[in-house]
């Protein structure tokens, strides 16, 4: 593609083809896998297959002797102090005692934990040496779902003396008042299965200590680089300088991939250990038990409307089951539901109690929109089953609720006992513009007339609903600006990419702001080395805060560029102008820029931010519900969304559309199911179920950018989350108003085919309805 | 064992273990990492490669399997230095991918099937790749770029 | 996920493949396509010390049409049957199964015979092959013999099969030219283990009435089987909707299910009760000449 320099670049808005599919579409990309050091060894991990129990032994001896097997790493070996992986978010320290060991040291608290690390000569002797550890392990109770945790009958921390991790509280006015007297009080119990992000790339590391040089090197970290270097760097005792922590491409992240789990250190550690490279390479098998799960929560809410379908407040508890450990990023989902459940709307009365429950599962983390899928399930079901049982139109009740563009900023529920970033406010824009827009894309007028209709022995039913997307996360973010020898441009910024385009749409923001051809642009992302600090790429933040960044770099780079002209072309140097990669003296004399190169053309800015931005917008979906087998067709589903200021549409558009996708598995498909005794079943991908291509063929996406965040210079909000978050409570409600003639009422995720048909089973059974 | 097979229009002959798949081997014997392991056991598609001119799971074959065939990777799609073939443009034109880890095997399966049936029409496509998962795109662009992709598999441009 | 370790051999004769199979005792396995003994590995829920790979071994992948039936060798692959034209006649309810096994890949490397020695109870074939009342050809190191399918299948993912054995083919009896017939199942995604599926024909004599009633069932309990009740029920009459519907109540109420993570035993039941009555309805109004694609969902 061609783009020039000339003065008025356009590449932030345009649809710039990806430089990274440069590589991955030959298959040159380089994931973590695709890299091998001389002399390197392979980490198989032994995992527990026991949910909660004592260890009694572990006997190396048979797995020491199997040939090609160098070590056998257990709790013991790391020494009388195991490490403990800290809390990245929310690092409450009343919660610390509950942190997870980075091995299982006398205990185990979910199966999967990791108990033995096995080094061996090939991947596969590792693995093969996993059988020959013997483990014995002295069961103890198990605590397999919310409802047994709450009793504390067993305890996974019996020194914490209650299997309640914490509480959380959104308040806002006063919910008391707001009940008494409400014409319309409904209490309703809504629930959300465990899933999971499941990137396509499992986990992997490559970890080097090179002693002589006093340097570790780990390949195959992501997305919070800078923070996880503090974290390994204290668990061995070293510098942060000597540790160097470097991104390779990474096969998705979606808020579970780059944090840091037990391998983050375990790898290192025997890379020290032996003093040879290490690599390990996550399996799917264990991916599943091993990385982050994510939105098991229930909540019993009461909503409290006046006749008219105004909302005067809601009120309830959530109780989430957070799995064996409160890890990284585990207290984010559980707060977030506290304070955004109400969404865009315009709830003046708020009390939410969220409960922390410890589980003998899998420690649940971050996926894509935490505790915002969950909360926009809750009020997108609530207000639906509000405006039936009031009589009114659900569009019309959700537009006398929407928070108008008069009253931005416009405050969330405050939180209580919490972090110091909690009080926030959506920043800009009309709910009202995006809701409209979406109803006339899904051609709403016409296919409400379908509603609750049998066609072809199949019901179909429409919803739509709003969310907000919190995005921006600070405090800050970094970008270094440098001119190299031949002009070109290299930008380094402390964002992490995960698969979202990153290099791309960094590249773009830059060469607008230099005025250079895109191609003039490198960048650079995923190392330590590059930068003093960086912050990486979670909450919607590596645009917003690498590219704000970017364009605080921009003015001292252009600074330094006429510092530098001036002195050469003998002029002042506040009349030097830069144009087409050149400096310009007012008599016409001019130096391009590679000249001036070797005068140090760098500058390094970071942008901190305290406001979060919003970017918000509104779902509509069709489905045709075959009551026979309990399948929903997902006959049409759009999605409208303002983000403020779009920098390239064509990645923006994939990223919503595939959050839809995303959002719909976790609607009608993906659950991590446990049995009563603690083991996880769902052990493959053919047991734990994701969307492939023929299964939602009709995803359709429009973003806008009409009203920019006033919180950075930019004027972008972070974006890829919108997607996902309202799907769950507009696709489950258009399931139930295709089956209002049966009068189902869903309260829980997900909507499998056995589930549905259940639904509608019940109903028949209890003789109030016919199919 | 001592095997040969043509491997992206090149013969090579190399000693493999049994116990190697045909993917592990692309990857860590003979360099070919374009071929990615997401689940490796057959539901994920992410190793397709292209063996005797079909499409396979690479994770679901030995490499002795593969003796004496003709496989070719993503990496044998497009010459280093040549441009990118009409079916690699076409997937960065509907930014097809984002991760860029299903896409080698997205490739392979739609280059196979094109081959074949260059007339594969839109239920085709998504139907033949709903054996490849993808967890960023929601696959809607994917389908619209093999479908492009197609008309120069009709026409004979296949590289 | 790596393999186990295993001795790998490539006879080319069934002579040697059955006599190295005999030699190893039970811990040889043979390996057709290898899509599900390969997975099994990786999960290291088998580790069979030797594979004996059947690839070389001369003519066990022709697909032979005759008077008296279909034969299909044991190394046939799902694609060829696939793109078999011929079958479109000599044998659409085949064809019709085989489009939903698994996925394209899958499809290219996957066998017939492979699939019935595997035995999964979801699996398309080995119902099949019960409700065609199809025979399975086996050869192993002291002889050959033709097990009928319905004597084939003994539990989960085991057959009657002898450690020294291996199949050669099966042979599907001739079909009927103006047989009715349809194969419905269905999972929670295309391509998916089947929570149930259905596969049936059955004649018409002058009347109307149907005659020759086969109807199996699969994916729902241990093993596929046939439904005699409704085989019985439906003999005899004409097949239309109240026909259609009452048989599949029927079935609902005969079949055996059970539960697991995916479907309760109730879903299970119900699900075939519904695919058979879409199955009958779909066979009786179904042109015979015409061979039409047909989905559950």
């Amino acid at each position: 593609m061609a783009t020039h320099g000339k003065s008025g670049n356009r590449l932030v808005g345009a649809p710039i083809e990806r430089v990274e599919d440069l590589r991955f579409l030959r298959g040159k990309g380089n994931y973590v896998d695709d890299q091998s050091l001389p002399n390197q060894v392979y980490a198989a991990i032994l995992r527990s297959s026991v949910p909660h129990g004592r260890i009694r032994k572990i006997d190396k001896t048979r797995a020491l002797k199997m040939p090609g097997v160098h070590a056998v790493i257990t709790a013991s070996d790391i020494g009388a102090d195991v490490p403990v992986i800290p809390i990245r978010l929310q690092p409450l320290p009343e919660v610390f005692p509950l942190r997870q060991p980075v091995i299982a040291v006398d205990k185990v608290r979910y199966v999967g934990e990791p108990v033995a690390v096995v080094i061996a000569d090939s991947p596969g002797l590792a693995e093969d040496a996993l059988e020959y550890v013997d483990v014995d392990i002295e069961p103890l109770p198990v605590v397999a779902s919310r409802k047994a945790s709450g009793t504390d009958e067993s305890l996974l921390f019996p020194e914490y003396k209650t299997n309640l991790a914490k509480r959380f509280t959104g308040l806002k006015g006063n919910t008391a008042a707001a009940f008494e007297g409400a014409h319309y009080i409904k209490k309703q119990r809504l629930a959300v299965q465990r899933h999971m992000a499941l990137p396509m790339e499992p986990r992997g590391l490559l970890a080097d200590w090179q002693k002589h040089e006093n340097r570790l090197t780990v390949y195959g970290a992501g997305k919070v680089l800078f923070f996880n270097r503090r974290a390994v760097a204290e668990m061995l005792g070293f510098d942060e300088s000597s540790v160097v922590l470097i991104e390779n491409d990474i096969g998705g992240g979606f808020g579970a991939r780059g944090e840091f789990y037990p391998e983050d250190f375990l790898i290192p550690f025997s890379s020290y250990f032996l003093g040879r490279p290490v690599k390990w390479n996550e399996d799917r098998r264990e991916n599943l038990s091993a990385m982050n799960h994510a939105r098991e929560m229930e909540a019993e809410y009461e909503l409290a409307c006046d006749a008219d379908g105004t909302i005067r407040g809601i009120r309830g508890h959530v109780d989430v089951d957070n799995g064996a450990y409160v890890r990284s990023n585990g207290l984010t989902p559980p707060r977030n539901v506290a304070q955004f459940t109400t969404g865009p709307y315009r709830i003046p009365n708020i009390h939410i109690d969220v409960s922390v429950r410890l589980t003998n599962k899998t420690p649940c983390g971050t996926y894509r929109a935490p505790g915002r899928f969950e909360g926009s399930f809750f009020i997108e079901r609530l207000i639906e089953i509000a405006a039936h049982d009031l009589g009114i139109d659900p569009i019309e009740m959700r537009r006398k609720n929407l928070v108008n563009a008069g009253e931005m900023p416009y405050p969330m529920a405050t939180m209580q006992h919490i972090d110091p970033y909690t009080d926030t406010e959506c920043d800009s824009g009309d709910f009202h513009v995006t809701f409209d827009r979406c109803l006339k894309e899904f051609d709403w007028d016409n296919k409400i007339k379908l509603q609750g209709k049998k066609i072809d022995g199949r019901y179909h039913g429409v919803a739509a609903g709003c969310f907000i997307e919190g995005g921006a996360a600070g405090p800050r973010e970094s970008a270094k600006l440098k001119l190299d020898a031949d002009g070109s441009i290299s930008v380094f910024v402390g964002s992490s990419a995960v698969g979202q385009g990153l290099e791309t749409v960094m590249g773009q923001i830059a060469a607008d702001a230099l005025n250079v051809p895109f191609e003039r642009v490198k960048v650079f992302h995923g190392s330590t080395h590059y930068l003093r600090e960086g912050f990486g790429s979670y909450h919607s933040r590596s645009t917003v805060m690498g590219g704000s960044a970017i364009l605080l770099a921009a003015a001292p780079f252009k600074e330094k560029l006429r510092k530098a002209a001036a002195r050469r072309l003998e002029a002042p140097e506040q009349q030097i102008t830069l144009i087409d990669e050149h400096a310009v003296a007012p008599g016409g004399a001019s130096i391009a820029w590679k000249d001036l190169a070797a005068d140090d053309i760098s500058s390094e800015e970071s942008f901190s931010n305290t406001k979060h931005t919003y970017a918000y917008g509104a779902h509509c979906a069709h489905v045709a519900v075959d009551p026979g087998t309990g399948h929903v067709e997902v006959l049409d589903y759009v999605t409208v969304e303002d983000v403020g200021k779009i920098i390239n549409p064509l990645t923006l558009h994939g990223q919503v559309i595939g959050a839809v996708v995303q959002g719909l598995g976790s609607t009608f498909m993906e659950h991590l199911v446990y049995n009563e005794d603690g083991q996880l079943l769902t052990g493959s991908l053919a047991d734990y179920v994701v969307p492939l291509a023929d299964d939602y063929p009709v995803i359709r996406g429009v973003t806008l950018d009409d009203y920019p965040s006033p919180n950075n210079p930019l004027g972008a909000k972070g974006a890829g989350e919108g997607g996902i978050i309202a799907v769950g409570g507009v696709a489950s409600n258009a399931v139930e108003n295709a089956l209002s003639s049966f009068g189902v009422r869903i309260e829980e995720l997900p909507l499998t085919p056995p589930a549905v048909w259940e639904l509608i089973e019940q109903r028949v059974n209890a003789g109030n309805a016919k199919i | 064992m001592q095997i040969r097979m043509r491997l992206n229009q090149e013969q090579v002959e190399l000693d493999v273990q049994p116990r190697v798949t045909l993917a592990d081997c692309l990857r860590h014997q003979l360099g070919k990492t374009g071929t990615h392991l997401a689940c490796e056991h057959g539901v994920c598609g992410a190793c397709t490669v292209i063996v005797n001119g079909q499409a396979v799971r690479s994770c679901l074959m030995l490499a002795v399997q593969a003796a004496d065939a003709e496989v070719t990777t993503v990496e044998g799609l497009a010459a280093d230095d040549a441009p990118f073939s009409p079916l690699q443009a076409a997937f960065r034109k509907h930014n097809a991918l984002q991760c860029g880890f299903c896409t080698s095997g997205m490739l392979t399966t739609a280059h196979a099937l094109l081959t074949a049936e260059p007339d594969a029409d839109r239920d085709r496509i998504r139907s033949v790749i709903a054996g490849n998962l993808c967890r960023c795109t929601g696959y809607v662009s994917i389908v619209d770029a093999i479908y492009e992709a197609g008309e120069a598999y009709r026409v004979g441009e296949r590289s | 996920m790596k393999l186990p370790p295993f001795e790998y051999a490539s006879p080319g004769t069934l002579q040697e493949a059955t006599a190295l199979l005999a030699k190893h005792n039970g811990e040889a396995r043979p390996i057709a396509g290898g899509q599900s003994l390969l997975p099994l590995m990786a999960y290291r829920l088998a580790a069979p010390s030797l594979l004996i790979d059947l690839a070389k071994i001369e003519g066990l992948n022709r697909i032979e049409i005759g008077e008296d039936g279909v034969q299909v060798g044991a190394m046939t692959r799902w694609c060829q049957i696939e793109a078999e034209e011929t079958l479109t006649h000599a044998h659409p309810l085949m064809r019709e199964a085989v489009r939903n096994i698994a996925h394209y890949q899958i499809r290219n490397r996957g066998t017939i015979g492979g699939s019935l020695a595997h035995a999964d109870p979801a699996a398309e074939m080995p119902a099949l092959a019960i409700t065609c009342d199809a025979e399975i050809y086996v050869t192993g190191a002291r002889g050959s013999r033709v097990v009928a399918a319905k004597n084939f299948v003994v539990a989960p993912l085991e057959t009657s099969l002898k450690p020294d054995e291996l199949i050669t083919s099966i042979r599907f009896p001739r079909w009927q030219p103006h047989r009715r017939w349809a194969f419905l199942e269905f999972s929670k995604r295309r391509g998916d283990f089947a929570l149930g599926g259905v596969a049936l024909h059955f004649e018409e004599d002058a009347q109307g009435h149907a005659t020759a009633v086969h109807v199996g069932v699969f994916g729902t309990g241990e093993t596929p089987g046939r439904l005699a009740a409704v085989e019985d029920f439906v003999t005899g009459k004409k097949v239309d909707a109240a026909l259609a519907h009452a048989a599949g109540r029927m079935a609902r109420a005969n079949v055996q299910a059970a539960s697991d993570m995916h479907a309760s035993e109730e879903y299970r039941k119900a699900l075939i009760g519904t695919l058979l009555e879409r199955a009958l309805i779909e066979a009786a109004t179904r042109r015979t000449e015409e061979w039409k694609s047909c989905k559950s969902a």
